[in-house]
């Protein structure tokens, strides 16, 4: 195609970029490209180098104080402990609810709307109701104990569960509405056509529905986990932020803001950004092991 | 313990090994009761704030023993908060118009064209999404300092746009595709430049999307508190943060001053999201949904 004829020279090269797909309609993305360099790329490489340049020692001495203190280094498995099963409840617990909810039926716009309160109550709200409710004078354990399910008040604030319930509370609707959305993207014809050849309901899931909602589910568990695992103000409300709820997050936070040691922060929050890429890679490395194709349903 | 680990029923009905139309009742009984049991938790964790925010004195009681309203005034006075939803409304406003105006341009060409290098720029977008806000908001927050940039609104929004911009661009992106490409060529067959089409073609047919997004990263720029907590000085807090202030330093105020406080955050809240609900379909943010095709 080189063809194009003696040209002037500057009209040759902006031919040859236009057939490769480059040409002026590109400055388009411009201001989103400075934008995400600036305000994204630049601090994270300004993090990552910073977080080479201890206030004293070598390169990597900030690393290897992390890794040799067990309270600092504990605070990545708490973290884990944290947003690994209540991203995991959520995703499991939306798939029969979201199966069961697909088809048309009265009220359930109003079902969706109920799930997406929690959304917009946020984290802070969250805590406070949880502290009211499910604290050892709160309506639920005053529920327990006028039907004696239990002798004393469980505790349920200030500790793992307070953190835990929090989690499953914001994340849960978040979760649904996702599962709900790719449920629904799943051609029903192809189902159908499934029952015509015979195959009972549970065939028709684990062999056709399923399947095709795997990626679909490993994109929720992803989007899930990332709101987990940086749990933040729900860890220090509802949960123990000295013992048993010290997540990453907040050891990050103390370092940069209670110690003013901006490099140890910054190692802090490499380590949380490379936990939680791994956890997502490891995810997706599973995830392109489904199938992941159309599914009949976007029109 | 077991009585109170929510949701116990977490797996799929597939497990069952009932047959259908008999056994699709059980199956549906434990699917609806456990939503139930979760809107039952949900209801009691909002109500018992708003119960807390009008009671007078609540202890070891079922309900409080008097309701006022006088925690309303109080909150609205101990935390200015009148300042607080003015630098809120003005940050989200903010946000939200400059979100758009860098997003819905990239999310064009990157609905329309192809291009080396397209991927890469498309992970580069949803990284910031992909990453838990903490992870980049200290060095953020550190280079925003750097600059002089944080502790004032101008930090705020810029940390706030680091999110809102991808999500700017993944919701639109959809939204574009289902246009026709020929209107385009159409208009531009007509004499119309890139502006012209922009303004009188494309953004005419595109209001229902960009309604949708606007909407939805002003929710979530209200409620988005990490990446303000880092960057907001003393007279940019948002209503989150200044929440999250009270309740940590809670020994100081009347517990239910924060409650009330909460409530005006959730009704403020409340409101955005009904208005939300008017332009947004919850379920249709992911694929195009076919709502149940003629049987």
């Amino acid at each position: 195609m080189s063809a194009a004829g003696p040209g002037r020279p500057s009209a040759h090269w902006r031919h040859r970029l236009a057939e490769r797909g480059i040409d002026r309609q590109l400055i388009l993305l411009v201001p989103a490209l400075v934008f995400v360099i600036a305000l994204f790329l630049y601090p994270f490489f300004y993090g990552l180098s910073l977080s080479f340049q201890p206030t004293d020692g070598g390169p990597f001495s900030d690393y290897a104080r992390f890794f040799s203190d067990a309270y600092e280094r504990g605070t990545i498995w708490i973290t884990l402990r944290i947003a690994l099963p209540a991203a995991l409840l959520n995703v499991l617990a939306a798939v029969p609810i979201a199966y069961r909810m697909r088809g048309r039926f009265r009220g359930k716009r109003l079902v969706t709307t109920l799930l997406v309160v929690p959304i917009t109550l946020g984290t802070v709200l969250t805590a406070q109701g949880l502290l009211n409710f499910l604290g050892p004078t709160g309506w639920f354990n005053r529920i327990l104990l006028a039907t004696h399910l239990v002798d004393e008040p469980v505790r349920l604030t200030h500790n793992y569960w307070g953190v835990f319930f929090s989690l499953v509370i914001t994340g849960f609707p978040f979760a649904f509405l996702l599962v709900l959305s790719y449920l629904s993207g799943i051609d029903p014809t192809l189902e159908r056509a499934a029952a015509t050849l015979g195959a009972d309901w549970r065939r028709r899931f684990t062999r056709i529905t399923l399947p095709l909602l795997m990626p679909g589910l490993a994109t929720t568990f992803c989007l899930t986990f990332v709101l987990a695992f940086s749990v933040f103000p729900s860890a220090v409300l509802v949960g123990n932020p000295a013992g048993e709820t010290r997540v990453i997050s907040l050891a990050a936070y103390q370092a940069a803001y209670e110690q003013y040691d901006y490099p140890y922060a910054s190692a802090i929050a490499m380590i949380m950004g490379f936990v939680e890429l791994v956890v997502i890679a490891v995810v997706l490395a599973a995830r392109s092991r489904f199938y992941t194709g159309a599914t009949g349903g976007k029109g | 313990m077991a009585s109170i680990t929510q949701a116990p029923p977490a797996r799929p009905p597939a497990t069952d090994d009932r047959r259908r139309r008999v056994t699709a009742r059980p199956a549906a009984w434990i699917v609806w009761g456990v939503v139930i049991f979760f809107f039952l938790n949900l209801l009691g964790v909002v109500a018992s704030v708003l119960v807390s925010s009008f009671g007078r004195r609540w202890f070891d009681t079922w309900l409080p023993d008097g309701y006022t309203t006088s925690w309303y005034g109080r909150a609205w006075d101990e935390f200015a908060l009148l300042q607080v939803i003015v630098v809120t409304l003005e940050v989200s406003v903010l946000v939200v118009g400059l979100s758009l105006l860098i997003g819905v341009p990239a999310a064009y060409v990157l609905a329309r064209r192809s291009f080396p290098g397209k991927r890469l720029i498309f992970l580069v977008f949803l990284l910031p999404i992909l990453m838990p806000p903490i992870t980049y908001g200290i060095p953020l927050a550190t280079v925003l300092y750097k600059f002089g940039l944080a502790g004032n609104m101008s930090g705020v929004v810029l940390a706030n746009l680091v999110p809102s911009v991808p999500f700017v661009i993944l919701t639109m992106t959809p939204f574009i595709e289902q246009i026709d490409p020929r209107i385009e060529s159409a208009a531009r067959m007509c004499g119309a430049g890139l502006r012209t089409v922009f303004v009188r073609v494309l953004t005419p047919l595109l209001v229902p999307g960009i309604l949708a997004s606007a909407i939805l990263v002003l929710v979530r720029t209200v409620g988005m508190f990490e990446l303000t907590f880092l960057t907001a000085g003393p007279d940019s807090q948002t209503l989150v943060v200044a929440l999250y202030y009270s309740m940590s330093a809670s020994g100081i105020r009347a517990q239910q001053s924060v409650d009330a406080m909460a409530v005006i955050y959730t009704s403020m809240m409340l409101v955005l999201l009904v208005v939300a609900l008017r332009y947004v379909n919850p379920t249709q943010l992911v694929a195009q949904v076919k709502e149940d095709p003629e049987h």
